[in-house]
């Protein structure tokens, strides 16, 4: 038997990503941010007072810099407006039965609970600022696994929380990441013991549910010596009228001989700015894998980068970006080559609907001393309308000789003879195209975990409504 | 029944007319072949059956099952129950046989009841097996990198799994070998019947030591010049198509 299980249960299962539940919450910051409201936060986590200096000069940093003035239009965004702290409930469930009921129904909708039957290896899961409910199985505390939020993760492992928080994206990085370091909430706290694999994935489902709520959570994942680990990060949400702002960090230590995959399926609803920044550092002889698909948002800027410390280090960014109507994808990635004889790898699929624009950004890098260094990057995007718009913004720096560096870019728009084709075959206009569409991005979907695989073919699904005749 | 009336049928691309008035009948349970020199509209019939848009109806009319064909989407057509083996398949990079064979299933089922899982894995398979294919092409992307006869072979896999009640086979024999003639040919008859009704286009006579047709044909010039039985197509293997030529070149030419 050969026709695997992600292929026949394609498109079973039905979601319905436009709900909201009422709010309810304990604590809400007013709108705005100043050194008050930073205070309030680091109070109301009762954090040591190195976390709350940390937090300050963020802060400090983040009001002194201007906004990026490169890429995509950030003028609509009105950071006076964003809440930048709320608490939905009192206290973080550790059982499923300690979770409040309207959580819950919300995650009941998102499916979580089924998904943790089979999958899971332990439960993060995100309700508006603050983990509230976070288990993990047995068998992976056994082995020394610690899956935390990132509050309890900084609390129960202060030292090895100092020893890596901020090392591999500083909050002088980007306005973004020093505004994330400032108000930070939520997330997850990774560490898997040298030579310890995790089997299963673990998963952390995100959720907006409020109107101007900035959310800003922070993860710190540390995969020991010869370890391996898949985290995956998948979020829904529900549909506002006013702009929402997204801007997480995302810190990955990949140990020598070490392997993390990150995989991330992201829909936010179109009202949100989706600014985030997540890199990793690779060191000897590890492999960094980003899988990152970006189907929602207003704006999506997010560049995974990996970089490669020591010699042997690989890095792989893995990227699929869908721009429908009104929304801007500017996805790609970042590979600093630091190190002889690493090697790296970037695979790009925008596709682009109406109005929507998928674009491509990177970045390959290689500092002077790092011979022998392979990279190769591939970027196709793939155009449903005639108006529709790609651009690909590939930079190579490179100060050594002795490399290899590969980039290839096509642009291809959905073919009327794949469509004659599969409408012989009794598919509508909009199957066919579907069907188009949802072979483009196959070589990312199949490397999802089965659920992921199915939701993403369903909404492509979603996406592609409409999208013909 | 099942029966595709083809009266009077004009058909142009990009304005130069191809079929100059054509007509042709196919009832269920007959096996016609349509034969001719290239050039003279075969593939031209068989895109303007199932709907190509490139191709421009300017006069005449095509029923099937009593319906105007005309007034067709292509895919309605397909859900009717008509079929075209493609003479050139097209790839579907990243969608697998089965997937895709699955999707175009459920296509003809109502929404609410989609074929199941086991249902669709063991009807598959089993005709796989009737047309000798191995089990792990279910899993290829479609038509992505196939050789030419691999090609052929997924056209007869998808005609067995929708059970058409009309078939148009377009050049199905064009680049094949022996081996793998013989296969598609013997797929083919498997699926032949009282309730099916083919067309067999082909240049060449051998399709037809496999497939016995009751009806040939040979399209001239965008018309059906001659009609017989088998024996017409022998009587081309034997003498080519240069007395055709002859007898029916147009006076102006």
């Amino acid at each position: 038997m050969t026709l695997d299980d992600k292929t026949l249960l394609e498109g079973i299962g039905e979601n319905n990503y436009g709900f909201k539940t009422p709010e309810k919450y304990v604590f809400k910051a007013r709108p705005g941010l100043d050194e008050d409201i930073v205070r309030q936060i680091s109070a109301m986590k009762e954090e040591p007072r190195w976390m709350l200096d940390y937090r300050l000069k963020a802060l400090a940093h983040f009001q002194a810099r201007p906004m990026p003035g490169w890429g995509p239009d950030l003028s609509n965004l009105n950071l006076d407006e964003i809440h930048y702290y709320v608490r939905p409930a009192e206290s973080q469930g550790r059982t499923w039965d300690e979770v409040p009921d309207d959580i819950k129904e919300t995650f009941d909708k998102l499916g979580i609970p089924e998904a943790e039957q089979k999958f899971l290896a332990g439960v993060g899961a995100q309700y508006e600022s603050e983990m509230v409910y976070h288990s993990i199985q047995q068998h992976l505390e056994a082995k020394g696994v610690i899956f935390l939020s990132i509050e309890e993760g900084l609390r129960q492992h202060p030292d090895i929380f100092r020893e890596y928080f901020g090392t591999v994206v500083p909050y002088s990085d980007n306005k973004f990441a020093a505004l994330n370091s400032a108000v930070w909430s939520g997330g997850s706290f990774v560490y898997v013991p040298a030579g310890v694999e995790v089997e299963l994935p673990l998963q952390a489902y995100f959720r907006l549910n409020m109107a101007n709520i900035g959310q800003f959570e922070r993860s710190l994942i540390i995969a020991d010596e010869g370890s391996y680990v898949h985290y995956v990060e998948g979020c829904t949400a529900p549909t506002y009228t006013t702009s929402s702002l997204h801007s997480g960090v995302i810190e990955i230590i990949v140990r020598r001989g070490a392997r993390v995959r990150y995989s991330t399926v992201q829909n936010w609803s179109t009202n949100v700015y989706n600014l985030v920044t997540q890199r990793a550092k690779v060191f000897g002889d590890a492999t960094m894998e980003w899988v990152d698909s970006n189907m929602g948002s207003k704006l999506t800027m997010k560049y995974p980068a990996c970089y490669l410390m020591e010699p042997g280090a690989h890095g792989e960014v893995l990227s699929m970006a869908f721009a429908s109507d009104g929304q801007i994808q500017d996805a790609g990635a970042k590979m600093i080559h630091l190190a002889p004889n690493t090697t790296s790898k970037i695979t790009s699929k925008s596709i682009s609907k109406g109005s929507g624009r998928a674009s491509y950004r990177g970045l390959v890098k290689v500092r002077k001393g790092a011979t022998g260094v392979k990279s190769n990057v591939v970027c196709d995007a793939l155009l449903l309308d005639p108006h529709s718009r790609s651009d690909t913004y590939p930079v190579i720096e490179v100060a050594e000789q002795n490399v290899s560096i590969g980039h290839e870019a096509s642009v291809s728009k959905v073919d009327e003879e794949q469509l004659f084709y599969l409408m012989s075959r009794g598919l509508t206009e909009e199957e066919a195209a579907t069907m188009v569409v949802s072979g483009f991005i196959e070589p990312l979907v199949k490397e999802l975990p089965m659920e992921y695989a199915v939701e993403m073919n369903r909404l492509i699904q979603i996406q592609m409504e409409g999208s013909v005749g | 029944m099942s029966e595709l009336i083809i009266e009077n049928l004009h058909v142009s691309i990009d304005g130069k007319e191809i079929l100059k008035g054509l007509n042709l009948e196919i009832h269920a349970g007959e096996i016609h072949a349509m034969m001719g020199p290239n050039g003279t509209g075969k593939s031209t019939l068989a895109y303007t059956l199932m709907g190509h848009p490139a191709y421009q109806v300017t006069e005449g009319k095509i029923t099937f099952k009593g319906k105007n064909l005309l007034d067709l989407a292509t895919d309605e057509r397909a859900r009717m129950g008509l079929f075209l083996a493609f003479q050139y398949p097209v790839a579907i990079p990243g969608v697998t046989v089965a997937n895709f064979l699955r999707t175009a299933l459920n296509a003809r089922r109502p929404a609410e009841n989609p074929i199941s899982v086991f249902e669709f894995r063991t009807l598959l398979m089993e005709k796989m097996r009737l047309l000798k294919m191995d089990p792990q092409f279910a899993g290829r992307y479609l038509n992505d990198g196939f050789s030419g006869g691999e090609k052929k072979r997924a056209e007869i896999l998808q005609m067995a799994t929708l059970e058409p009640e009309m078939a148009i086979l377009d050049e199905t024999d064009s680049g094949l070998d022996i081996d793998a003639l013989r296969i598609v040919a013997e797929g083919v008859n498997a699926l032949t019947g009282p309730k099916l009704g083919v067309l067999v286009i082909t240049h060449y006579q051998r399709l037809l030591e496999y497939i016995q047709p009751h009806y040939v044909h040979i399209l001239f010039d965008g018309r059906i010049v001659e009609s017989g039985n088998a024996d017409l197509a022998l009587h081309l293997e034997e003498h080519g198509y240069d007395w055709v030529r002859e007898k029916y070149a147009p006076v102006n030419a």
